[in-house]
C-alpha cells in the first residue's frame, strides 16, 4: 500500500470522479468533516469496499455523494433506520451516516433516539450549522437562543438542541463533538468511533455563513470561523474552570460550547446481542432434540 | 454471518405441509419460503401478528428481526437491507402504510426490491383498527408522489396470504420495485387450511446482480447483461461496484441530475415502462363463467368470497352472472376489462370501501357497458344477498 502523505493524494484515493465540484459554499465547514473522515478511514486503513455509507436530506448529506464507496442518500430523516437495515444485511459493513442538525436531531430524531438505545453498530456524523441551509435558512432545532433565521425573523425563542446530552442519556458507546478548525483531535475521535462496536455519535459544529453567517452578524467568512474558537471550550478546560476557577471566568465559560469526548464505554452492539440471541435458540433446540432422543 | 437460504431449515421451522392457519401467519410463511431474511415492522392491527410471527421465526432460519421505532423506520430500514443483499418487507395497515408512503417512493425512484404486506382496514385516520376494509387500494397506486407502477397483489384466502408473499417476492426482485400484498383485516384474521408447496414446486426469482467489469457498469440503465431489458443489473451493497444510490433524479450512473428534464424524463420512463411493458405478461386473474355472461362481478381481495356465492345463486336462479377475480390488482388488466365491457351488459364492482378499483373499471370499460359499483364500509363484508340484490338490479 502506498502511503498517502497529502491532502491531494488523500482526495484521488476517497473522492469519487465525475462528482466534482461539490454543491458547498465558500466559507462551509462540511468539506472539512469529509477530509477528518477520509484522514481516519485512511489510518484505520479500512476495505472501502465494505465501508457503507448513508444519509438523509440536506447538504451534509450531499456527502457520501464525493466519496468513492457505496452510498445511500435517502429521505429527509430516515438515514439512520435505513442504515439500520444496511448493517443487518452484513455484518461485515462499517456504516457511516452523514446527517446535518435538522436532518438528525429535527425530523429524524426518533430514528437517531432509538438506533442509539438499542446501540445499533453504526457511526454517526451530524454535521450541526445552527440552519436548514440547503433550503435557505431555515430555523433549526440546534440554532442558539436569539440567532435569526428566515422563519425566525424576530430571533429564536426556543432552546437549542443538545444532541451530545441526548446520545450519552440514551447510553450511546461513544460520544463526542469537535470543531473543524484543529484536524488532529477529530480525526483520532472519527477513528475511535469507527472501531466502537454499538453506536458512536460525533458532533461537528461547521460554519455556514451563507445561510446562518449572513443572518447572524457573521457574514465575513472568517468572523464567521474565528467565532466558533472564541465560543466553544475543550470539556476538561470547562470543567476545571467550573471546579477552580473565579466567579469571574466561570461567567466567561458558562455558556460556552464543549468540545471533546463526553462519553466511551463498551455496552454489547446490537448484532452482537442479537448473535447471541440467535445462539441460544440454537442451544435450546439442540438440547430439545437430544432430551427427545 | 450473512444470511444464506436454507430450504431445509426453513421447512423445519415451518412445520407440517397441511396446516390450518391466520392469514397474517401465512404471509409470514410466505416470506420465509420466498427468502425473507430481513423484517423491520411495527404494532399495528390488525397486521401485528405477520411482525410477531417474523420475530419467532426469522432468529431461527438466519434471518433478523427488527422492531423499529415507526412505520417509516421500519420501511427504511427493508430499503437498506435490500441494497445489503437482503430479500426483506414489513407488514402494516392502513395509518402505517400512509406513514410509508414517502419511502415507498424512494424504493421505486432507486429501483430497490422489497415487499410490503398490507392487511388493510379502512379510515380516514384511525378509523375502525380491528375490522377488515379495502381501504388503500388506490393509496398503493397513487399514494407517493409522482409518476409510478405499482405491483399488488390482493389475496382472498390464507393459502393465497403465503402464495402471493411469495408471489410478491418473484415481482419485486424481478422488477426491482417493491411489491405489495394488499390483504385485508378480514383474511388476514382468518383461520383456513393451507398446503405449503414443496420446494421442486417453488418458483423463486432473484434479482439478477451485477457481475460485469466494474469500471463498466452502470447502475441506473437498461440491464448490461441482458436484451431488451429495462430492469438494471443490482450491484449489492460491498460488492466493489461502489454505487451511489439516491432518491433524486439521477443520471445513469446514479449521480443527482436534478435541473436536467432530458434525465427526469429518461428515468422516470424507464421504471415504468420495465413494468408496462410487460403489461400482458402481468395479468392475473380468476375467471368464472364468463364465457356466456351478460352481467359479471369484478372484484378482489377479500369481497371475492360473497360476490362469487351471489354468482351461484344467480346462476341458479338462470342468470349469466360471471366474475373476473382480480389477483393482481396494479398493474390493471386494463385489456382485459376492455374486452369484458364489450361482451356483457354490466358490470358490478363490490369492494369494502366507498369506489376506488370502480374507477379503473370504468375508465377501462370505454362506456361499452354499465358499470355498477356496490360498496360496503363499516368493517362488515358484503352478504351474499346484499350482492345479489345488484344482479336483480335493485
Amino acid at each position: 500500500m502506498v502511503e498517502i502523505k497529502t491532502a491531494d493524494e488523500l482526495n484521488k484515493k476517497f473522492l469519487r470522479e465525475g462528482m466534482w465540484p461539490t454543491i458547498f459554499c465558500n466559507g462551509c465547514g462540511h468539506g472539512v468533516v469529509l477530509e477528518y473522515t477520509f484522514w481516519a478511514l485512511e489510518e484505520l486503513g479500512l476495505d472501502m469496499d465494505k465501508v457503507i455509507f448513508a444519509s438523509g436530506i440536506g447538504c451534509s448529506s450531499r456527502l457520501p455523494g464525493y466519496i468513492n464507496a457505496d452510498g445511500l442518500h435517502t429521505t429527509h430523516g430516515r438515514a439512520i433506520a435505513f442504515a439500520t437495515g444496511i448493517k443487518a444485511a452484513d455484518p461485515d459493513f462499517h456504516i457511516i451516516v452523514f446527517t446535518g442538525d435538522g436532518d438528525c436531531a429535527g425530523i429524524g430524531g426518533n430514528h437517531f433516539i432509538h438506533a442509539a438505545r438499542r446501540n445499533i453498530d453504526m457511526t454517526v456524523i451530524m454535521i450541526n450549522n445552527f440552519i436548514y441551509g440547503m433550503t435557505g435558512g431555515q430555523l433549526a432545532p440546534t440554532a442558539p437562543l436569539g440567532s435569526v433565521a428566515t422563519t425566525a425573523p424576530y430571533g429564536n425563542i426556543e432552546h437549542p438542541f443538545d444532541i451530545c446530552d441526548l446520545a450519552c442519556a440514551l447510553g450511546a458507546n461513544y460520544v463526542a463533538r469537535w470543531g473543524v478548525s484543529h484536524p488532529y483531535q477529530p480525526i483520532k475521535s472519527i477513528k475511535e468511533g469507527l472501531q466502537k462496536k454499538g453506536f458512536s455519535l460525533l458532533e461537528f459544529l461547521a460554519p455556514c455563513p451563507t445561510a446562518y453567517g449572513r443572518r447572524n452578524k457573521l457574514g465575513d467568512i472568517k468572523k464567521h470561523w474565528a467565532w466558533y474558537d472564541d465560543n466553544t471550550i475543550l470539556i476538561e478546560d470547562y470543567e476545571k474552570i467550573m471546579t477552580y476557577g473565579s466567579e469571574e471566568e466561570k461567567e466567561q465559560v458558562k455558556d460556552k460550547i464543549q468540545l471533546g469526548v463526553f462519553q466511551d464505554i463498551q455496552k454489547p452492539g446490537f448484532f452482537e446481542s442479537y448473535e447471541k440471541l440467535v445462539d441460544r435458540l440454537k442451544e435450546k433446540e439442540a438440547k430439545t432434540k437430544e432430551g427427545k432422543k | 454471518m450473512k444470511y444464506k437460504r436454507d430450504p431445509t431449515r426453513i421447512r423445519e421451522i415451518l412445520g407440517k405441509k397441511v396446516q390450518f392457519i391466520l392469514g397474517d401467519m401465512a404471509c409470514v410463511y410466505g416470506g420465509l419460503l420466498a427468502g425473507c431474511s430481513f423484517f423491520g415492522g411495527y404494532p399495528i392491527t390488525p397486521a401485528s401478528e405477520v411482525a410477531e410471527g417474523m420475530a419467532r421465526m426469522l432468529p431461527r432460519v438466519g434471518g433478523t428481526y427488527i422492531q423499529m421505532e415507526d412505520e417509516i423506520g421500519s420501511i427504511a430500514a427493508v430499503i437498506g437491507a435490500a441494497w445489503g443483499g437482503s430479500k426483506s418487507m414489513t407488514a402494516t395497515s392502513g395509518p402505517g402504510f400512509s406513514l410509508m408512503m414517502e419511502n415507498y417512493g424512494f424504493a421505486v425512484m432507486t429501483e430497490t426490491p422489497c415487499v410490503i404486506v398490507n392487511v388493510q382496514r379502512t379510515g380516514p385516520s384511525t378509523g375502525q383498527p380491528t375490522l377488515g376494509a379495502q381501504g388503500d387500494m388506490m393509496q398503493v397506486r397513487w399514494g407517493t408522489h409522482g409518476d409510478l407502477e405499482a405491483l399488488a397483489f390482493a389475496p382472498s384466502t390464507v393459502q393465497e396470504c403465503m402464495d402471493f408473499t411469495i408471489e410478491a417476492f418473484n415481482l419485486s426482485e424481478k422488477y426491482r420495485n417493491p411489491a405489495c400484498v394488499m390483504t385485508d383485516g378480514e383474511v388476514g384474521h382468518l383461520r383456513e387450511r393451507i398446503v405449503i408447496p414443496d420446494e421442486k414446486d417453488l418458483k423463486l426469482i432473484d434479482r439478477v446482480t451485477a457481475n460485469i467489469d466494474k469500471k463498466k457498469y452502470i447502475p441506473f440503465t437498461n440491464s448490461q447483461t441482458r436484451k431488451n431489458c429495462k430492469v438494471p443489473d443490482f450491484a449489492t451493497f460491498g460488492t466493489g461496484y461502489r454505487t451511489y444510490v439516491t432518491g433524486l433524479t439521477h443520471n445513469e450512473k446514479g449521480f443527482p441530475a436534478t435541473d436536467k428534464q432530458p434525465d427526469h424524463e429518461r428515468l422516470v420512463k424507464r421504471i415504468t415502462e420495465k413494468i408496462t411493458d410487460d403489461a400482458d405478461k402481468l395479468v392475473m386473474v380468476e375467471k368464472l363463467n364468463l364465457d356466456d355472461a351478460d352481467i359479471i362481478f369484478v372484484t378482489y381481495g377479500a369481497t371475492a368470497r360473497p360476490a362469487e356465492s351471489a354468482m351461484e345463486k344467480g346462476r341458479k336462479n338462470g342468470m349469466k352472472v360471471g366474475l373476473l377475480r382480480l389477483k393482481l390488482v396494479w398493474p390493471f388488466p386494463d385489456k382485459l376489462v376492455t374486452k369484458l365491457a364489450k361482451d356483457v351488459d354490466k358490470i358490478i364492482v363490490p369492494e369494502m370501501n366507498l369506489g376506488q378499483i370502480v374507477h379503473p373499471v370504468s375508465e377501462y370499460a370505454c362506456k361499452h357497458c354499465e358499470v355498477v359499483s356496490a360498496p360496503k364500509i363499516g368493517g362488515e363484508m358484503h352478504l351474499p344477498m346484499e350482492l345479489y340484490k345488484y344482479l336483480e338490479g335493485k
